[in-house]
């Protein structure tokens, strides 16, 4: 590993001083389960990092605000899941964070980390002598005629077509969170949906975040839709895996009939993806199996099959219907 | 890993080295220059840092490479070779420790963020010399282990997993101890084991 100086920040803005001061080399640090795991295989290589577990101004959570849900960046995921008013209110809120990685790992990674988790591809991870267009820039892409069991089947482009492998930014999607960030000249807001990006021809910029940009907190608004909601995820094995398809689902009904509904994919997609045909195609309609099936087969539309993950079309529409039905039970 | 950390208690070094902030504001960044060049002047790789700690009850002072992961820090540094190294990634639960009383992957923890807190390993849970702590009795009584390799961390996270509340059920059980592998298969001893030992923990 390369060596690289390590400080701890008691201040936000001198965090984000340090790492727009320090230059390309300078990333904040949070729980390190996905920045220190990189830097181990080599494919992140940071001079310096910026703690940022020391504020306690991100390390909140408030589920019981009026308008929205607020969720510190800085908050650790185990925490965030196990909130009994999220358990009970949002279950695909809390689903999604307890349903990923294993309760050591929730109980050191941030939400804001979270969001920035990179790709588990193989040959993003496995270094040399993979050509990977997210790792270097123009080496081409081993994963498009190698094992692509795992890889995308929506949002992918010729330069790359790596699944964004988180559960808890789908989940956000879904519920139109906010990432409140703040950077050396001021704050903004962005849509949960407008974070992440499709891959084109520059793999290697993942997020419109900018690099001296801290994630301050999430915020999702509060709705009615959350009760009658799930985070569906299906895996190789049943727990301690990364999605094979999963989706965030969440209803509102009238008796039978669906008023409204969110339903976004995760595991399938480059980014997190949120349907709005299949939602659009829900409403007015009776929730039974066949329009389920409808809305998971209108989720998919689109989705481009490689060499060895064509099951997972028919597997991301089955996991979108199956999430419906889970969901108007909560209703 | 190759840099290891050596114990060292006889330099006075400010732990503020480590911090940015408030008072350095205007600092792109600070590394603990006065630890540095004392680490220099013993061969220890330049940016080292100095951190205390608790293991197992016992403050320690370490200086420490920020390369350096907690677990290779327990094991290297301290002669602590209770927590084990099977994935080095995450991925495998052998590493597993409590920091701050909550269970972490050792393995991806960084040793300088351990700076101030307090580490649990498998070494420091017998109530006293010669005692097991109920899990690890249970562990013997339900047969829960083959080779071994695993128990550390399994028996780290099961202790976490019943303080948690996440050991009320089998279902519970094995979700809240997935993040566990044991390639010996030893899982069902192990939930028996954890569902045996959860009432006298809570007991005791
Ligand atoms: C074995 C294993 C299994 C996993 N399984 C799952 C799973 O099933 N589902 C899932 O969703 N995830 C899974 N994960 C991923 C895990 O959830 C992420 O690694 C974790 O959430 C990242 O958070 P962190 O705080 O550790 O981030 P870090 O590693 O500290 O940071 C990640 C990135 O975000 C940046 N960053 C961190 N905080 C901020 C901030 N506030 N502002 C700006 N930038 C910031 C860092 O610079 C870095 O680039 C798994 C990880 C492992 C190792
Ligand atoms: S899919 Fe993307 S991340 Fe994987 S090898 Fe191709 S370019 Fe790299
Ligand atoms: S060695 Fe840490 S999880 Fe495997
Ligand atoms: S006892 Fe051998 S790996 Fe678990």
């Amino acid at each position: 590993m390369r060596p690289f100086s390590y400080a701890r920040a008691d201040g936000q803005a001198a965090a984000i001083r340090a790492v727009s001061a320090g230059g390309a080399g300078t990333r904040f640090l949070a729980g390190g389960t996905t920045l220190y795991d990189l830097m181990k295989l080599g494919v992140e290589a940071p001079e310096r990092l910026v703690d940022i577990n020391a504020l306690p101004a991100i390390r909140g959570f408030d589920t019981t605000g009026p308008r929205e849900l607020v969720f510190g960046a800085g908050a650790r995921m185990s925490d965030v899941a196990a909130d009994p008013r999220l358990v009970a209110e949002y279950p695909a809120l809390s689903e999604s964070l307890w349903k990923a990685a294993s309760q050591q790992l929730r109980n050191m990674a941030s939400l804001g980390g979270n969001l920035l988790q990179r790709t588990r591809c193989a040959y993003f991870r496995g270094g040399e002598p993979f050509a990977c267009n997210k790792r270097v820039p123009g080496s081409g892409c081993a994963a498009r005629e190698g094992i692509d069991r795992g890889h995308a089947v929506l949002g992918g482009s010729e330069a790359c077509i790596a699944t964004y492998p988180g559960d808890w930014a789908v989940a956000l999607a879904a519920f139109d969170g906010v990432v409140d960030v703040a950077g050396p000249n001021g704050s903004r807001s962005i849509p949960l949906d407008a974070l992440h990006r499709e891959p084109g021809t520059t793999p290697e910029v993942e997020t419109s975040l900018g690099r001296d940009e801290m994630i301050l907190r999430i915020r999702v608004p509060v709705t009615p839709l959350g009760r009658a909601s799930t985070y569906h995820k299906i895996r190789d094995r049943e727990s301690y895996a990364f999605a094979l398809a999963s989706a965030a689902v969440a209803l509102r009904m009238e008796g039978e009939v669906v008023r409204e509904a969110r339903i976004a994919l995760g595991g399938l997609a480059t980014r997190p993806w949120r349907a709005r045909e299949a939602e659009r195609g829900l409403v007015g309609q009776r929730l039974t199996a066949e329009a389920a099936r409808a809305a998971g087969d209108a989720a998919l539309r689109g989705a481009r099959p490689g060499h060895h993950n064509a099951f997972r079309i028919e597997l991301g529409a089955r996991t979108v219907a199956d999430a419906l039905l889970i969901a108007r039970q909560r209703v | 890993m190759d840099e290891m950390p050596h114990e060292r208690g006889d330099i006075p070094v400010s732990r503020r080295g480590l911090v940015i902030g408030a008072t350095l504001a205007g600092v792109p960044l600070v590394r603990s220059d006065a630890a540095a060049q004392g680490a220099a002047t013993r061969g220890s790789v330049p940016g080292s840092l100095e951190v205390s700690l608790t293991v197992n009850g016992e403050a320690r002072r370490l200086v420490l490479d920020p390369r350096a992961s907690l677990l290779d820090t327990l094991r290297e540094g301290l002669a602590l070779t209770g927590a084990k190294k099977g994935c080095d990634h995450g991925q495998c639960g052998a590493c597993t420790v409590h920091l701050d009383g909550r269970r972490v992957a050792s393995c991806l923890t960084l040793a300088v963020q351990a700076d101030g807190r307090a580490v649990t390993t498998i070494e420091g849970i017998a109530p006293a010399e010669g005692d097991l702590h109920p899990m690890q009795q249970a562990f013997i009584d339900h047969d829960a282990l083959q080779c071994g390799y695993c128990t550390p961390g399994q028996i780290m996270a099961a202790i976490a997993c019943v303080q948690e509340g996440h050991a009320s059920n089998p279902d519970e059980i094995r979700e809240y101890m997935s993040g566990n592998l044991c390639r010996c298969g030893a899982y069902a001893g192990i939930l028996a084991a954890i569902q045996d030992a959860a009432p006298k923990m809570r007991v005791g």
